[in-house]
């Protein structure tokens, strides 16, 4: 209704501020219409009646509280509906004299309520809520900007499903169906009443102009426009001003009275306040009342008017009848009602809401706005709209190019947010288009290609293809001259080249777009215009060379992720699998046609469009199921660089899938791979390396590295650090090579360790989050530990301490608190504060980082020299770990369990974070099913038992009974854990008995049978408290 | 012809031939025959594919339409300028046609191209040339301004040494740098996208028949 209420709704005055509703009968009307509606929604939609408004409608109200009755709490001054919303607010609440209504059946039952005054209610509500829509629904279904607000919500739906906006939806379309049925009416009305549009009006006056003048027998002294200026539409009125339905403003003197200043609405004709003296201004306030027409209004005003009239009527009226007849009536109606549709047709996927029959009528009014509309849009679209005619003069007013660009700009960035599913990062996906600066003097190569491609259009094969070498000619990896390409249409026209026949112009067409394509802009442009499914269809082709070329630009084209779907989509991936199949076909023809290409380049081709292709998933998946794993596999084992790059860097894209790097180890493929790693070529050594890093996450993988002797060669590579890419994919291939135990012993005698704590410092993020990461896994052994603190490599590493990307900070504290294990090494690290910035890190945003510095902590706190007191120096620290076990995530709560087990042993430390709450918070995590977490959950508690009744306190806490149930875990570690828990609690005399009840006995005494002595003991020594206990109640009971 | 002139001549054709075996030769002096028509051979007549003919085939099987071309074309395949292309020119020239080398067909083409004969490709012969290459637009005062502008563009990318026509030398340096530049002016080879062999079926037919047989 918002629709009917802004736009056909006559409210008093178009200034700011509140506004009332005139009392007009087509005001009544409307009103009357919404009352009927909100009366009956109760009974026609009782689901949705209840649905709760965004924000609640309020006004002030006449009504009494004692008018309510049942169903409502009525005080003295304030009134609550009984019925309320999930969070127990009354869906109607009145306070005299304010009333806040949330739902429709409450609408509806107050209209009942209000009985006779229920007029007075609907339009203090309608005035108070000028836009009753967005408060119910919410702003995003606001009508009244509803030209992008439908699609929106349209969206909105398909992006949630759920029932609320669902029914959001439901109340939407019943709105905007008793919107179209206000409107309906208004028209109805209106068209009853008046029927000025500004031709009519336009003929009435000029017609009394005619008639007037100096002289008794004129009908008017004079009759002046305000303003000269005619707007398009007919209208003289301003814009804003035409929204309200108004045509002109005229200045009639009669005979016998003053001057009048009225204004012409489409409503009809009326007095306004004249025009104010100072600035010529007019008062646009209505004075008097509404007449149907200029002649009629004259006539009540001018008694001469009247008069004289009278006497010339018949010729004037002949005079109207005349005009009437003629066809110029329609002609301005047409014209101005053709944007309005066009605005209208244009909204696509809009649900039409058969607005158009009421834009036509109230046309100076909705003109103005749907014109404004149209132009919008029309700037948004310009750009696709003119690429695909191809003007040539595209370079027309600078100006305007610029603004176009910036709508192009915008509807490229929303295109992009919807676009693909597949979340990998996008180097080039930002659309940054600078084309030359408006008042930028075009270049010279701009003319000159500007004429090529005139030929280029309308030449034919012969003059096609000299235009075409011609264009060659011009430096193509230059922005201006892709762009000018671009710009003077000849996008369009190589494409255009790419779907006829002539093999000669597919070519020279390719070998242009080949190059432009380096362009992100123009790989952008090429897809918006079609260009892909036509080069996908061209791989088909007989003619190597095509093919080589068209897989080439696809190559360059996809680089971004709309392409590659649209590749993928157009079944390119089977047919660029299909050009690595080479030697299949090696059936030669007998004599090479001139436009041929090798088999090799071919697949060369392939290849590198597939490493395009390849970095959106969808496409690895494609590319494994057209069986392009062999083919690539095969391929790997020439010995040409070029073809090599592709080829590897295609497999090391894909290696970040599982089925890839199965498939990887099952070809064979590691082994070329380390083969390759002694290229001389950096790139490929770079996407070996990188391949390597993704593969080897898998053990088997590790092994087989090492068996291809591939870690010789990726030691010697750290020693050249110039190549930073290379450098970070070589570092990260020995980081997880070196979580084989024999991978690190080869690496220590390839002195690769050396090297990497060399490689600490003055390196970027990359590659240090990989020599962290190696050093980190080197650690783990004793002599490699003592290595990097002989090189120097713990200072570095506490540095890294203090930095902010997250996989490195993971990586540093993992690497040092391998180096705590070592005493003399946490002499070094805490001399550097490094256990207080490790502290700090369990307060990192990521879960990863916390978890990961919590670990590192553990040996930290059991190395230390007086680590209870370095513990407690930490301001606030104890806390903050004891609060870590709310986290949700397993892996921080298993660490901080571990880091409080350390903690714990000491007895001052634990008496703090008992105080903290350690113990019931211990008691929370009981009921796990995570091994390694109830294993480090059972150490914690057995340590903390040592404090004064924490023992009791963990039975109250109903901890022990979960505990039992771990001992039929299948971990080792978490029996032994366990068993030493339960030792503790059973110094408890409830515990022993929580435990029995629980069936611990069976299970501690199967438990004693085991090898591991520390279990044995701690199992015995738990089953002999229980013992004891039974023993003592019966002692007690027979004495 | 008796079966025997027929062995000896593909024999001799044969060998001067590189590019056609002894059966495609055998085919194609059959297909001349056909062409030629049941003329008994005299003493001291030539037999030949007049140009009218020739020109025929040119039309019909390779889609040739540029009639000044097609002149150029049979002038290229009648070496010795007597009006019309006998035997072993017939079996030569479509050897080059059909099957030639980069270096052959270069020769061959700048041949064609060069209209007056007198080595060098001229603005006037290129303008000849092109003159129907571009699409009129009513627009332009000088319908010819185009053709101008284009035989200037072409001059600029292929005039090597700058002395206003197209040497050999010229032409020869510019196919090597792009071969799309071999047929510059007007078709004058076998179309790439047909494969040229598959209209004369008769022809195809035959080798592979014959080759068929003999492996």
């Amino acid at each position: 209704m918002g629709e009917a209420l802004t736009k056909s709704a006559q409210w008093t005055a178009a200034g700011h501020g509140t506004r009332t509703l005139e009392i007009t009968p087509l005001n009544e009307v409307i009103l009357k219409e919404i009352m009927m509606f909100v009366e009956s929604f109760i009974y026609k939609y009782p689901q949705e009646a209840k649905y709760v408004f965004v924000e609640p409608l309020e006004w002030k109200t006449n009504l009494d509280p004692s008018a309510f009755e049942s169903g409502y709490i009525v005080s003295e001054t304030t009134v609550k509906s009984e019925e309320v919303d999930e969070s127990g607010q009354p869906l109607l609440f009145l306070s005299v004299p304010h009333i806040k209504i949330r739902n429709f059946g409450q609408l509806s039952r107050l209209l009942l309520i209000a009985k006779d005054t229920k007029l007075k209610e609907a339009q203090a509500c309608i005035e108070a809520n000028r836009d009753p829509v967005a408060k119910i629904l919410g702003l995003d279904y606001n009508t009244v900007k509803e030209d992008t607000s439908t699609v929106n919500i349209l969206d909105k739906i398909t992006k949630d499903e759920d029932s609320e906006s669902e029914m959001k939806m439901k109340i939407a379309m019943l709105l905007r169906q008793l919107d179209v049925h206000l409107l309906n009416h208004c028209l109805k009305h209106i068209s009853l009443q008046i029927s000025l549009n500004p031709t009519s009006v336009k003929n009435d006056i000029e017609l009394l102009k005619n008639f007037s003048g100096k002289g008794e027998q004129t009908v008017l002294e004079s009759i002046d426009y305000t303003s000269d200026y005619e707007f398009s539409n007919g209208c003289r009125a301003p814009p804003w001003r035409q929204i309200h339905g108004e045509i002109c403003y005229v200045l009639v003197k009669p005979h016998d009275v003053e001057t009048l200043c009225i204004t012409c609405s489409a409503e009809g004709v009326f007095l306004n306040g004249g025009k104010t003296d100072d600035e010529g201004e007019i008062d646009y306030e209505r004075k008097g009342e509404l007449y149907k027409d200029l002649v009629t209004f004259l006539k009540e005003k001018s008694a001469k008017f009247s008069e004289n009239m009278s006497k010339q009527g018949i010729k004037f009226r002949n005079a109207q009848k005349k005009e009437k007849e003629e066809p110029t009536n329609e002609l301005p109606e047409k014209e101005e009602a053709a944007p309005v549709q066009k605005a209208i047709t244009l909204e696509k996927n809009q649900i039409n809401f058969g607005k158009s029959q009421m834009t036509k009528r109230l046309e100076p009014s909705l003109n103005w706005k749907a014109t404004v509309d149209f132009k919008d849009r029309n700037l948004l679209r310009d750009p696709q709209v003119e690429k695909h005619r191809g003007k040539p003069e595209r370079s027309g007013p600078p100006v305007l190019c610029g603004r176009a660009q910036l709508a192009r700009k915008s509807t490229e960035k929303t295109e992009e947010i919807v676009s693909e599913s597949s979340s990998e990062s996008e180097e080039d996906e930002e659309p940054s288009d600078h084309r030359q600066e408006a008042n930028a003097d075009l270049p010279s190569e701009y003319w000159q290609i500007q004429k090529v491609v005139k030929y280029l259009k309308g030449g034919n094969q012969t003059a096609t293809v000299i235009a075409l070498c011609s264009m060659k000619d011009f430096n193509l990896a230059q922005e201006t001259c892709q762009l000018a390409i671009r710009d003077v249409g000849g996008l369009e026209v190589l494409i255009n080249l790419l779907d006829t026949d002539e093999v000669k112009c597919k070519i020279g067409s390719l070998k242009i777009l080949m190059e432009i394509s380096h362009n992100p802009q123009i790989r952008r442009n090429i897809v918006d215009l079609g260009g892909l499914p036509i080069m996908v269809n061209i791989l088909d082709s007989p003619h190597k060379s095509l093919k080589c070329l068209a897989a080439e630009t696809i190559a360059n084209v996809a680089k971004f992720r709309r392409a590659r779907r649209a590749v993928r989509h157009h079944g390119g991936i089977t047919k660029l699998v299909a050009l690595l199949d080479c030697g299949k076909s090696s059936a030669e023809p007998a004599q090479p046609s001139l436009y041929d290409a090798r088999d090799v380049d071919v697949a060369r081709c392939g290849a590198l469009a597939l490493w395009s292709c390849s970095r959106s998933y969808a496409n690895k998946e494609a590319i494994r199921k057209a069986g392009g794993i062999p083919l690539l596999a095969r391929l790997l084992k020439t010995s040409h660089e070029n073809m090599l790059i592709p080829v590897v860097g295609t497999l090391q894209e894909c290696a970040s899938e599982e089925n890839y790097r199965a498939a990887i180890k099952a070809e064979r493929i590691i082994e070329d791979l380390v083969k390759n790693l002694n290229s001389t070529n950096e790139q490929l050594q770079e996407h070996c390396a990188m391949a390597i890093y993704q593969c080897a996450e898998d053990e088997e993988t590790r092994d087989l590295v090492r068996l291809h002797g591939g870690l010789k060669p990726l030691a010697s590579l750290l020693n050249n650090t110039d190549n930073k890419e290379r450098l970070a994919a070589v570092t990260g291939a020995i980081w997880k090579c070196s979580m084989s135990k024999e991978n690190v012993t080869k690496f220590r005698e390839y002195k690769a360790i050396e090297t990497l704590v060399e490689l600490l410092t003055d390196q970027p993020e990359e590659v240090l989050v990989n020599v962290v990461g190696a050093l980190g896994e080197c650690c783990q052994e004793y002599e490699n530990r003592v290595l990097v603190r002989k090189c120097g490599g713990i200072q570095p590493l506490v540095k890294l301490l203090v930095g902010t990307n997250q996989a490195l900070l993971v990586n540093v504290t993992k690497a040092v608190g391998a180096c705590a294990v070592e005493p003399e090494s946490m002499m070094t690290i805490d001399r550097l504060d490094g256990v207080r910035l490790l502290w700090s890190l369990l307060k990192n945003p990521h879960p990863e980082v916390k978890a990961s510095a919590a670990w590192a902590l553990c040996p930290c706190i059991q190395n230390a020299k007086d680590s209870g007191e370095m513990v407690r120096s930490f301001v606030g620290g104890l806390e903050l770990v004891v609060n870590l076990l709310k986290s949700d995530n397993k892996e921080v709560l298993a660490s901080v369990c571990a880091a409080i087990t350390n903690i714990a042993k000491d007895q001052e430390n634990l008496a703090v974070i008992t105080d903290h709450g350690v113990v019931p918070l211990l008691s929370k995590l009981a009921n796990t099913n995570n091994d390694k977490l109830r294993h480090h959950l059972a150490e914690a508690i057995s340590c903390c038992c040592m404090w004064g009744r924490n023992r009791v306190a963990f039975g109250e806490y109903k901890a022990v009974a979960p505990l039992v149930r771990y001992l039929k875990s299948n971990d080792p570690s978490v029996h032994r854990a366990t068993a030493q828990a339960l030792y503790q609690l059973s110094e408890e005399a409830d515990n022993c008995i929580t435990m029995h009840e629980n069936g611990a006995v069976k299970l501690l005494l199967h438990m004693v049978g085991s090898p591991d002595q520390d279990l044995q003991e701690a199992a015995a020594g738990c089953i002999s408290n229980i013992r004891r206990l039974a023993l003592a109640t019966e002692k007690a009971r027979y004495t | 012809m008796s079966r025997k002139k027929l062995q000896k001549l593909t024999d001799t054709l044969t060998k001067n031939c590189k590019h056609f075996n002894t059966f495609e030769v055998e085919c194609l002096i059959n297909l001349f025959y056909k062409l030629v028509g049941d003329v008994t051979e005299r003493q001291g007549m030539v037999i030949g594919i007049d140009r009218n003919t020739f020109r025929n085939i040119l039309h019909m099987t390779f889609g040739m339409t540029d009639d000044m071309i097609m002149d150029r074309v049979f002038r290229g395949f009648d070496k010795d300028n007597d009006g019309c292309i006998n035997v072993s020119e017939w079996i030569y020239g479509l050897s080059v046609f059909l099957r030639g080398t980069l270096e052959e067909k270069m020769k061959y083409c700048f041949e064609v191209f060069d209209l007056n004969g007198d080595g060098f490709i001229s603005k006037d012969e290129m303008f000849h040339m092109l003159k129907n290459s571009l699409l009129k637009q009513p627009s332009e005062e000088d319908p010819d301004e185009g053709i101008k502008d284009l035989v200037e563009i072409t001059l600029k990318k292929m005039d090597h040494d700058h002395d206003g026509k197209l040497s050999f030398s010229d032409y020869e340096q510019s196919v090597r740098e792009e071969t799309l530049l071999l047929e510059a002016f007007g078709p004058c080879l076998p179309d790439p996208k047909s494969n040229v062999l598959r209209e004369w079926s008769v022809f195809v037919t035959y080798t592979t028949k014959a080759s068929a047989a003999y492996s």
